[in-house]
């Protein structure tokens, strides 16, 4: 199955995704970036650290790419994460989805970034001007969502 | 294996539990709430092998067994 599902340490590069999921069939490329925000709930944040049980949480963002290919007919996507200390304003994850038309890719790559955030092992630290605190997220398994 | 907070909890990424024959998921918990108290009011995810499994599940203590909080990537 065509598509690249990798944890990064280091900035994550935006053409490496497209690239990836490009090709002479697709008349569509859909891009996620998500990145680094400067505050949460009220509070500032000075940095994120994000860390990840790697081998498992790369098995489980191929198994969201096959998951978008069997419901959107989308079998080209990537998926990078940065793991270690981001800046604000840094790209934490880039997803890209290619498709024949954009209808798919557009809403194959909502799903992938949904379910990322549901069930890939990835774990986000906040840092503050006077402390850190871990986020604690998503209860869901592949099973039960 | 340890992730995130539970990592940092024990100061180590990953501890030794003995538990019984025929032991399940929710038994090597129990070995690492003993170990590290202060997971001891924690409801962790699990994983066996990379893959997610429920605490009722059979270990051998041959497998890669993980547990870590909810997860908050993206």
């Amino acid at each position: 199955m065509p598509g690249l599902y990798r944890i990064v340490e280091g900035v994550l590069d935006l053409q490496e995704a497209v690239g990836a999921v490009a090709g002479p069939g697709r008349g569509a490329i859909a891009t996620f970036i998500g990145t680094a925000r400067d505050h949460h709930e009220g509070r500032p944040v000075r940095a994120l650290e994000y860390h990840a049980y790697p081998e498992m949480a790369e098995r489980v963002m191929r198994d969201i790419g096959r998951e978008a290919e069997e419901r959107f007919g989308t079998p080209h996507v990537a998926i990078l994460h940065r793991i270690g200390r981001l800046n604000i304003g840094e790209a934490s994850v880039i997803i890209a989805v290619g498709a024949e038309h954009r209808r798919e890719a557009l809403a194959a790559c909502a799903h992938v970034i949904e379910r990322l955030k549901q069930i890939v092992p990835i774990w986000k630290k906040e840092h503050y001007a006077d402390g850190a605190a871990w986020i604690e997220g998503s209860r869901l398994t592949p099973a039960s969502g | 294996m340890l992730f995130a907070r539970y990592r940092e909890a024990a100061g180590a990424r990953s501890i030794e539990v003995e538990v019984p024959a025929n032991a399940t998921l929710a038994d090597v918990w129990a070995g690492v709430r003993s170990k590290v108290p202060a997971l001891r009011e924690e409801r962790p995810m699990f994983s066996c092998d990379r893959v997610y499994a429920r605490e009722d599940q059979a270990v051998t203590g041959r497998e890669e067994i993980a547990v870590f909080p909810p997860v908050s990537g993206g």
